[in-house]
């Protein structure tokens, strides 16, 4: 109830802001022709056709973006990968947005000892080299694709904590924190109804913002290898493949990279909006 | 001809169609004194800034601004440079925000005169610490050295002034100079005006929402109100017989100190609701390699009766919001105990039983502040009762806010609004209904109305008075405005830097004060009649800094009948007829009037 209320404002200010209306239009397009764009057409993204490896993009025999080195269509294997980029990020930065508004919050509210130990943590972690600890990951656990996950959200929360944390301080100082304690709400209670909701606009922001963050990092672990396996692919295991027929067939290499670009300058784009709107100071 | 002549003034903004300021006319005559009078949104600020040439970008003006001959509306920038500063000068509401916190104070006063060439530099730095004596800062060669932040509101204040004159103006256009000070301090900037104008006979231009501001320092009034012009004459004229029905109304609402009392009389004995034994507050600070206490609040006693009001008041700096922040549990007390209705309470609020939390609420300074921004008017006043009456029915819920709300005078319509919809004396309201809600036996109030207008005030001062009246309400209201003191409370505690410097009955605060500091507090009250001509300087300096408390009374470096013991004892709070006093000299000082 307090949630929608204080996302309210937020949306109307959104659809008079240019960026964000384009911006969300081509992204909610692109997640719409990935979803529905692989049962329209004929070829399966598992299926080879050594007959016909490394095809120009053509109308005829419905391959709009061509063929890979194994024959597979490259217009439906570029659609799974947007799905499948598109899927590790928004999980990946909803498991940042559970954990890291919960864990900041807390630490935020709380404060004294149990803030220090556990921003002391935050910071330990921090410290970790993330690749390593990836590499690590695949190693012990092989290679896994809820590890992905796993992995980005295990950084991601961090960041989100932090900000959390930061701002919960600054609200935990306001009036209507102490008129709240006055009239007997609990300290979950301020938590839940009194300090989450007002962080809302920051949090919406950093998530837009985290979102392509993860997108690089899934794209760079497929790109090195270390994420999803074959015959499933992502945006990032798509350049990769097109990297080694660079020379040959430079659209299987382009192709992919376009999308990927697009779709994160679509979000970047998204999260400045957004800012821009949240922004009390300016005046929209 | 005029030194500053207005004609039909409109001021717009690009993005909304209604004017801030409607075809306003005035003029300024040379050594000429004018006040501008009006609540918020009244058009003051915007008149002042157009006078200046300030503007925003976005602002759309017509008619005329004519000083000395030449017109500012429209000039150019390098034309408005050749008066400002020489010619016409800007006080601002906040010196700290008015102040580059970067640049020393002496540089930033040197460089005025170095920027509008008056004089050469060698020249400058001289005429600079001159100008820092005259506004009465003290050792100006040490003060010519510091950064604003250094220095205490006041200090900044008078810094700013000086700014202002240093390029001798014809015209100097104050903003609210001494809105965002202690009372004590007002009377001190406004006595350091009085004393410069009447060196330099330089004409006035003085910009304030206190009747009481303009009525001592005036020759000329402009009553404002929404833009618009109401009334312009001579002073004493405006207020004798206001001709205008909004003139007469924010005259009658400008409480004076010098009123009677609207209090109902206590009945006697009953047993205290509230009662403070022996509280005092400190906070650790860290201090070199190790810690140290500064003391917020020293140990301290007193009671509070059912129905009663219990004002507390003291300059900034007193601790009044630390002793009722304790009280309440918001923060640890150091020592001693708070009880309600004869039962000792825990010391936070966290620890204290629902049905005791319940009796004991608060009503802050800033009401958007307190009110959460993201949740509705309906459900900010309905959280209380879901807390301690979860068992109501919603239906039953709803009835009970519709009827709150109704209570303190508020519409249906706004029980869908949010806090920022509001204005402030409806989001005031709000919090009251808030705290109402659930009938505390006690209702704590931290400069409650100080945040409104004086017409709002009064309003909510009423609303406050009739839910006592109605309910047994006990009040303690803090507050720095001793006018709504005077009119609202049974008995007065006077704080200064922590200890209690007398607590007594509110006609023996005002007819006879046995503190000295009292009765600079009660004398630095501006009164809203232009023939009570205003007093010297009622009360010289500033509260001296906590970080080093003077020892003995801590009043004694700013009392005008310190005597030797007074630098040396504490003195202790003595029982007196109606009340107790701390002072070594409180049996021979004769301080009535």
């Amino acid at each position: 109830m307090n949630y929608l209320a204080a996302i309210k404002p937020l949306i109307r200010k959104s659809r008079d802001n240019k960026t964000i209306v384009v911006c969300s239009s081509i992204l909610l397009l692109i997640a719409a022709v990935a979803l529905i764009g692989p049962l329209l057409s004929p070829h399966h993204y598992a299926s080879t056709d050594f007959e016909n490896p490394l095809m120009l993009p053509s109308a005829s025999g419905w391959h709009l973006f061509g063929t890979d080195d194994l024959g597979r269509d490259l217009f439906v294997r570029t659609l799974l990968g947007v799905k499948i980029t598109l899927f590790v990020a928004i999980i990946a930065s909803c498991v940042s947005l559970g954990i890291g508004v919960a864990y900041g919050a807390i630490a935020g509210y709380v404060g004294g000892t149990v803030d220090a130990v556990m921003m002391r943590a935050v910071d330990a972690l921090y410290a970790m080299p993330f690749i390593f600890f990836v590499i690590l990951l695949m190693v012990v656990f092989e290679r896994n694709f809820l590890l992905i996950f796993v992995a980005i959200g295990a950084i991601n929360w961090l960041d989100m904590a932090r900000i959390v944390r930061g701002q919960t301080l600054s609200l935990k100082q306001r009036e209507f924190v102490d008129a709240a304690r006055l009239i007997g709400v609990s300290t979950p209670g301020i938590i839940l109804r009194h300090i989450t909701p007002n962080l809302l606009g920051v949090v919406v922001v950093y998530m837009t913002l985290t979102i392509p963050q993860a997108i690089l990092v899934e794209s760079f672990l497929s790109f090195l290898g270390l994420g999803v396996q074959e015959p499933q692919t992502s945006l990032g295991a798509l350049v990769n493949g097109g990297v080694s027929n660079m020379e040959g067939a430079p659209w299987l290499l382009l192709i992919p990279s376009i999308v990927l670009a697009v779709i994160l300058l679509c979000f970047n784009f998204l999260g400045d909006g957004l800012r821009d709107v949240t922004d009390p100071k300016k005046k929209t | 001809m005029s030194l500053l002549e207005v004609k039909d003034l409109s001021i717009r903004y690009a993005d909304s169609a209604k004017p801030v300021v409607q075809n306003l006319s005035f003029s300024i005559e040379a050594g000429q004194s004018l006040g501008m009078v009006g609540e918020s949104g009244a058009g003051k600020t915007q008149t002042a800034m157009a006078v200046m040439g300030l503007l925003p970008a976005n602002a759309i003006t017509s008619g005329s601004i004519r000083f000395d001959g030449q017109e500012f509306l429209g000039a150019a920038p390098d034309v408005l440079n050749r008066y400002r500063a020489c010619r016409i000068a800007m006080v601002f509401q906040d010196p700290l925000t008015a102040l580059n916190p970067y640049v020393r104070i002496g540089d930033q006063l040197r460089r005025i005169l170095l920027e509008h060439k008056i004089c050469k530099p060698p020249e400058a730095r001289e005429r600079t610490l001159v100008m820092l004596q005259r506004v009465g800062l003290p050792d100006a060669e040490r003060q010519y050295g510091v950064f604003p932040h250094e220095l205490s509101g006041g200090m900044r204040q008078r810094a700013m002034i000086g700014a202002a004159l240093l390029g001798e103006p014809d015209l100097l256009v104050a903003d609210e100079p001494t809105t965002a000070l202690d009372v004590t301090v007002q009377a001190q900037i406004l006595g350091l005006l009085r004393e410069l104008r009447s060196q330099s006979n330089s004409a006035l231009f003085l910009i304030t929402h206190d009747l009481g501001v303009v009525a001592g320092n005036c020759d000329r009034i402009l009553m404002m109100d929404n833009g618009r012009l109401l009334e312009e004459g001579p002073a004493k004229e405006i207020f004798a017989a206001p001709s205008n029905e909004r003139t007469a109304k924010l005259i009658a609402a400008a409480r004076r100190i010098d009123m009677p009392t609207k209090t109902s009389p206590l009945p006697d004995g009953e047993a205290p609701i509230v009662e403070v034994d022996n509280l005092s507050v400190s906070f650790r600070e860290r201090y070199g390699s190790g810690k140290r206490q500064l003391h917020a609040v020293w140990p301290l006693s007193f009671k509070v009766a059912p129905r009663e009001t219990l004002a507390i008041v003291g300059e900034s700096g007193s601790g009044k919001t630390s002793l009722v922040k304790a009280i309440l549990g918001l923060i640890p007390m150091r020592s001693g105990t708070v009880s309600y209705a004869g039962k000792k309470l825990p010391g936070l609020v966290q620890s204290r039983p629902n049905n005791i939390r319940r009796q004991l609420q608060m009503v802050f300074q800033d009401p958007v502040a307190s009110l959460n921004p993201a949740m509705r008017v309906a459900d900010i006043v309905a959280e209380p009762i879901i807390i301690h009456e979860p068992k109501k029915k919603k239906a039953e819920r709803e009835q009970d806010v519709s009827k709150m709300l109704r209570h303190v005078g508020l519409g249906m319509e706004l029980r869908e609004r949010f806090p920022h919809e509001l204005s402030g004396g409806q989001a005031q309201r709000v919090a009251i209904a808030r705290a109402l809600v659930i009938r505390p036996k006690v209702l704590i109030c931290d400069e409650a109305v100080a945040a409104l207008d004086g017409t709002i005030q009064g309003d909510i001062l009423q609303l406050l008075q009739a839910e006592q009246a109605d309910s047994g309400l006990s009040l303690i209201f803090i507050t720095h405005d001793l006018s709504v003191v005077r009119q609202i409370s049974h008995r007065v505690l006077v704080l200064y830097m922590g200890r209690v410097c007398e607590i007594a009955t509110n006609e023996q605060i005002f007819k006879r004060p046995l503190h000295p500091y009292t009765k600079a507090l009660i004398q630095s009250v501006p009164v809203p009649d232009p023939n009570a001509k205003p007093d010297d300087v009622p009360l010289a300096g500033e509260v001296s800094s906590i970080l080093n408390p003077p020892a003995g009374c801590p009043f004694h470096p700013r009392c005008e009948y310190a005597v030797a013991r007074c630098s040396e004892q504490v003195p202790a709070l003595q029982s007196v007829v109606g009340g107790s006093v701390a002072c070594h000299r409180a049996n021979e000082l004769d301080l009535s009037y």
